[in-house]
């Protein structure tokens, strides 16, 4: 254990220190990542004219939206000391029982040829029920009978995939309604609606975290499970809540995946669960549990979005951009260590 | 035979976020003696100890082993220069065998290279039958008591042949009888010319035992002398301070009528047919040896673990407490033996630690009246003096005995009726001990009903109106505060008092 007595003071606090080295030392430790942010923007603005184009940075964060999204979910589970596996599972499930709802009419081979043309309404409430069930099977596995949540969801995982396989026959599930489409592909005021929905969720699922019970005890379960049962709160409907909401998430992550490709396929979200756990990481979710944000996450997401972009628009091998990719996760969990020593 | 020193520790200083453990002490040991070190909880005895036997490096000071200057970074090196420690805490790994605990790490090999399992089995039982143990090697230590658990510890330590062994607390969980045993087996390896390092609580073993005797209070040394020349008095009076009145200001509170009472409660395995009442405005002791299952009768209280038998009616109405949620709509509240592992959510700020508990009481429908939280907190802050720079402070900077009144305010905004406090100033300095002590008298006046666990005799003596023994399970002995001394308590802990 180290000597290590550096306050975590609120934001007015930090400039009043006499110390600067101290308060730089305090800042940093706040805004860090987001330092880390400007820094590769400017390199890359730098590095490749192509980047700073608006049309460039658009696609970057319509990218980042689907990451992004099940980022938060997988923050929030992290923060309790648990994990999700599951997500880029649920992604693909909901997506192609979404887009067999959505299928336009005129369609020869659509999956259920008396449900064309359907109000966009149907399969995205269907598709976030879809996400929602498969969170609220994980939490209640992992509540009731105690079984560790990497085993839990990985279960999910692989269950989930086999489900989108047979519900799709593995084959894509074409041929959508423009209103569904809209959803991945259209702009409101300029701004890509994937963008749209994704500031919008970042926004409650910040306030969930910082402004209501639900939020304090999530973090309360992360900080020390035993004291949280003791103190009263009922740790087990709480994991379940938590990892619905996270299913939710998931879940519409399949529905902006799919509108934006117009295609409801069974391989969707390969491995993004990962990257959604490496973003939550990068922005500061500590594994440990107790600690993350939303706001760090999206962060994470963007520094791992803007580095694939940046690298692809230098030529980059994909290969090259998989292994810088893990260097970074793995540097960001030994600063995290550091940290919070 | 050589009275030269075995041991010098001096200007030894250690210091952890928020307080200096050890302030430049001392500790010399002359060879083949049984040294006792005394002090209350948070004296610096573990930490100094935990220095010697490597798992702890001080910030400064020099450490001379057998007339040569030595470093111990890690236990490794110190077992290698002979230095062994019995451990205060248990931990076995309880799906290993006997054998295999004893032998962690230095498991005899065959030629092939493999363990040799059969040697492992057969040096155990040797070192059994030097020590006149009767444990099967082959047992698993899971399937031990806590007694025999303890004296497994003890035989691991004797067996590393080491030129002194460290005891720190070695009879906690083991009865009189084992504690005679013991004593014969030290004094036996006093004989061969080990030295031995004791620490205890229990002031007649030191005087039964114990050639020299050092005394720290509050991380400094205070003195170091014979056994011959000091008596029980004097010793306390060094570890305290100050008179024993003074430190435990129990005031006088009007003891009204029965809040909670218990009626035969059992636990399959911790404890059976537990028996009695709690008044308003009392502070009723629970004292006993570790093990004795008062901790294991608290938790059945309050809905942490399930009990098999039994009733317990709040306020003489039968209740059926199944979890902690249920205890606190009963207006119990529960601060837990330690701290660190049940208690506080160590990532987090002061402010989330301290509204835990009661956060219900500040939300305005879906979201948190943050307004209202920061007023509460700075009020609780200033009631029961808690030293911290801002409420965002991560808690694990505060020192113990600030944790320990950030986690009675998460208790406190509960407006509890009954709290049950579980050893409520261990690890934490004399200051802050009196200020928890004046805070519990001051609830009590106040009409809350107390429950105190303490392994601290005079704290127990000093804070209780009644106390309650235990020992293996069962209620050993019930007294009033008039009634009760040290001697009376220790014979119903051990188990000696029929």
């Amino acid at each position: 254990m180290e000597a290590n007595s550096q306050p975590n003071l609120p934001k007015k606090e930090i400039f009043k220190q006499k110390n600067y080295k101290e308060a730089a030392r305090i800042f940093l430790k706040k805004y860090g990542i987001v330092l880390i942010l400007l820094a590769l923007f400017i390199l890359m603005s730098i590095l490749s004219p192509a980047f700073l184009k608006t049309r460039n940075l658009l696609n970057v964060v319509r990218q980042i939206s689907v990451i992004g999204l099940i980022g938060m979910g997988v923050t929030m589970v992290i923060i309790t000391t648990g994990i999700d596996l599951s997500s880029g599972s649920v992604i693909a499930l909901a997506a192609v029982v979404a887009a067999s709802l959505a299928q336009r009419v005129g369609w020869d081979a659509a999956m259920y040829p008396n449900l064309v043309g359907l109000p966009v309404i149907i399969p995205v409430l269907v598709g976030l029920a879809v996400g929602t069930t498969c969170g609220f099977l994980n939490g209640s596995i992992i509540a009731k009978f105690k079984i560790p949540p990497f085993i839990a969801t990985l279960g999910m995982m692989t269950v989930a995939r086999g489900l989108a396989l047979l519900y799709s026959d593995g084959r894509p599930i074409s041929s959508l309604t423009d209103s569904y489409n809209f959803i991945g592909q259209g702009e409101v005021l300029g701004i890509p609606f994937p963008i749209i929905i994704l500031v919008i969720m970042a926004v409650i699922t910040h306030v969930l975290l910082t402004n209501t019970k639900f939020g304090r005890y999530v973090y309360a379960i992360g900080g020390n499970e035993n004291a949280a049962v003791i103190s009263g709160l009922n740790v087990g409907k709480y994991k379940v809540l938590i990892y619905t909401y996270a299913g939710l998430l998931s879940g519409l992550a399949g529905i902006l995946l799919s509108s934006r490709i117009s295609s409801g396929q069974p391989g969707l979200g390969t491995g993004y669960e990962l990257d959604a756990i490496a973003a939550a990481v990068i922005g500061g979710t500590s594994l440990n549990g107790g600690i993350g944000t939303v706001w760090g996450t999206i962060v994470g997401a963007l520094i791992i979005g803007i580095l694939n972009n940046g690298l692809d628009l230098l030529n980059v091998s994909a290969y090259w951009q998989q292994i810088l990719k893990g260097l970074i996760i793995v540097a960001a969990i030994i600063l995290d260590e550091r940290k919070n020593r | 035979m050589d009275n030269g020193y075995i041991l010098l520790m001096e200007n030894i200083t250690k210091a952890f976020p928020g307080v200096k453990a050890l302030d430049n002490v001392e500790l010399r040991v002359r060879k083949g003696t049984v040294h006792a070190l005394m002090g209350e909880n948070g004296a610096g005895k573990s930490t100094l100890m935990k220095i010697l036997i490597g798992i702890y490096t001080p910030d400064g000071g020099t450490i001379t082993f057998k007339n040569q200057k030595v470093v111990i970074d890690n236990t490794n090196t110190a077992l290698k220069m002979g230095i062994s420690m019995i451990h205060q805490e248990l931990s076995p790994i309880p799906y290993m065998t006997v054998a295999e605990n004893i032998f962690l790490g230095r498991e005899p090999v065959n030629k092939l290279g493999l363990i040799d399992k059969k040697k492992m089995v057969e040096d155990a039982r040797k070192l059994f039958q030097r020590l006149e143990l009767n444990i099967n090697p082959n047992s698993l230590m899971r399937e031990l008591s806590i007694a025999n658990t303890q004296m497994v510890e003890i035989a691991k330590a004797i067996s590393y042949d080491s030129s002194m062994i460290i005891m720190d607390e070695p009879t906690s969980a083991i009865t009189e009888k084992e504690v005679e045993h013991l004593f014969r087996i030290v004094r036996s390896l006093k004989e061969e010319g080990v030295s031995i390092i004791y620490i205890t609580h229990k002031m007649d073993e030191v005087f039964k035992i114990s050639d020299d005797i050092t005394v720290f209070r509050d991380g400094r040394h205070i003195k170091t002398l014979p056994a011959g020349e000091t008596n029980k008095e004097g010793l306390i009076s060094m570890m305290v301070g100050r008179e024993l009145s003074q430190i435990f200001p129990k005031s006088a509170a009007e003891i009204g009528d029965v809040v909670l009472s218990v009626r035969n409660l059992t636990r399959k395995g911790k404890f059976q047919n537990v028996s009695f009442e709690l008044r308003r405005g009392e502070i009723l002791g629970f004292a006993g040896l570790m093990g004795a299952g008062r901790t294991e009768v608290m938790e059945c209280i309050f809905g942490v673990a399930k009990y098999d038998e039994g009733e317990i009616f709040i306020n003489n109405i039968k209740v059926d407490i199944k979890t902690p949620q249920d205890s606190i709509k009963h207006g119990m509240a529960l601060l837990t033996e330690d701290r660190k592992l049940t208690g506080i959510l160590s990532v987090l700020s002061v402010r989330d630690n301290m509204v835990l508990a009661s956060i219900d009481k500040y939300r305005r429908g879906m979201f948190l009246n943050k307004k209202r939280i920061a007023e509460v907190c700075e009020n609780e802050k200033g009631k029961l003096g808690i030293k911290t720079p801002s409420m965002e402070q991560l808690i694990k900077l505060l020192s113990g005995g600030n944790q320990q009144k950030v986690l009675i305010s998460r208790w406190l905004l509960t407006s509890p009726e009954i709290l049950i406090l579980d050893e409520p100033t261990r690890g934490i300095d004399v200051g802050a001990k009196a200020e928890i002590h004046r805070l519990m008298s001051k609830l009590a006046q106040e009409g809350k009903a107390i429950m105190m666990i303490s392994s601290e005799l005079p704290e127990v003596l000093g804070m209780s109106d009644r106390v309650m023994v235990m020992h293996e399970g069962r209620l050993s002995g019930e007294f009033l505060r008039c009634d009760v001394d040290q001697e009376k308590i220790m014979k119903c802990a051990t188990g000696t008092n029929n």
